[in-house]
């Protein structure tokens, strides 16, 4: 079998911020009834973690659970658990009208981390990212400049970037010029 | 810039969040309707200026659709509320009402 490699193979950007492309993650999109005790179960069994509340994200490194809407879950785990973690969550919800996929080789993940981290993402999504309204343990999902994107912070100054896989290469290009050097805002 | 907060996820999405769907609470004519019934379903569609019911979605968000009652003279939003409902809600009608006394659009007041 042919060895897996994440989109851009851990490329990476100093500016402003450190933009680094992750490498591989694992990542099941689950839907269903986020109320039904066997689905609750499944994502425990496999991260852990309860079922997050409304833009909640429940995640310690590559293993947790974010909350993308009102019938949808996305469930990380490490890369090469996948398989098995998403047979074992298919099992255990049984004939619960669910739907679990694995969209890992879907997906990009990237980093932005650095004291200008929040001034970085800023520039690209139209969201309100100071301290006060955006904190690590909230998801949000939204747009990158021209493409779909999600992200949550790993602590204070680390956010957590996935996107369309085949939007890796833009989403790149577009953090490293947010975050060229001498280009900090000062708003954040 | 419109900002509308989206009912399902509780963001206060901006514009370029959002994907415009046009008319709210249309009826559908379908099979077994007049041509006219029809052709009206079909084509025809209020314009006002001023209140306005609007479908709406969150396309760079949850994904869900919603409805918004907003003012197109103003731009003034009266509310965002469900998809699963084919009539505005009281306490929307009441939020117009404040606003704009003896509104009406299409069958509601
Ligand atoms: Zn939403």
């Amino acid at each position: 079998m042919s060895e897996p490699i994440s989109a851009l193979n851990h490329a990476s950007y100093d500016g402003i911020a450190n933009v680094r492309e992750c490498g591989l993650q694992g990542m099941i999109t689950l839907r269903g009834d986020l109320s039904d005790k066997s689905l609750a179960k499944a994502v425990k069994d496999a991260t852990g973690q309860n079922v997050p509340g409304q833009r909640e994200a429940l995640v310690s490194g590559d293993t947790g659970v974010c909350w993308m809407s009102p019938d949808e879950l996305l469930v990380l785990v490490p890369y090469a658990e996948v398989e098995t973690k998403l047979a074992a969550m298919v099992k255990a919800l049984g004939k619960t009208h669910t739907l679990a996929v694995n969209v890992s080789d879907a997906r990009a993940v990237f980093t932005i981390s650095g004291a200008s981290a929040r001034e970085v993402l800023g520039k690209v999504a139209p969201v309100d990212l100071s301290s006060e309204a955006f904190q690590p343990g909230q998801i949000r999902r939204s747009r990158l400049a021209q493409v779909a994107g999600a992200f949550w912070m790993d602590d204070a100054e680390t956010f957590r970037v996935v996107c369309f896989r085949s939007a890796a290469d833009y989403v790149f290009k577009l953090l490293k010029v947010a975050a060229q050097p001498g280009s900090e805002v000062g708003v954040y | 810039m419109l900002i509308l907060n989206c009912p399902y996820c509780g963001v206060d999405a901006e514009e370029t969040e959002l994907a415009a769907g046009g008319e709210a609470h249309l009826k559908r004519f379908g099979p077994g309707s007049s041509d006219d019934e029809f052709h009206d379903y079909l084509f025809m569609r209020e314009n006002p200026k001023g209140v306005h019911f609007e479908r709406w979605r969150h396309a760079n968000g949850c994904g869900k659709w919603f409805h918004a009652a907003r003012c197109t003279n103003t731009l003034e939003v009266f509310g965002t509320y469900t998809a699963q409902t084919s009539e505005p809600p009281q306490d929307i009608k009441d939020a117009i009402a404040a606003k704009r006394p003896g509104w009406t659009w299409r069958e509601f007041s």
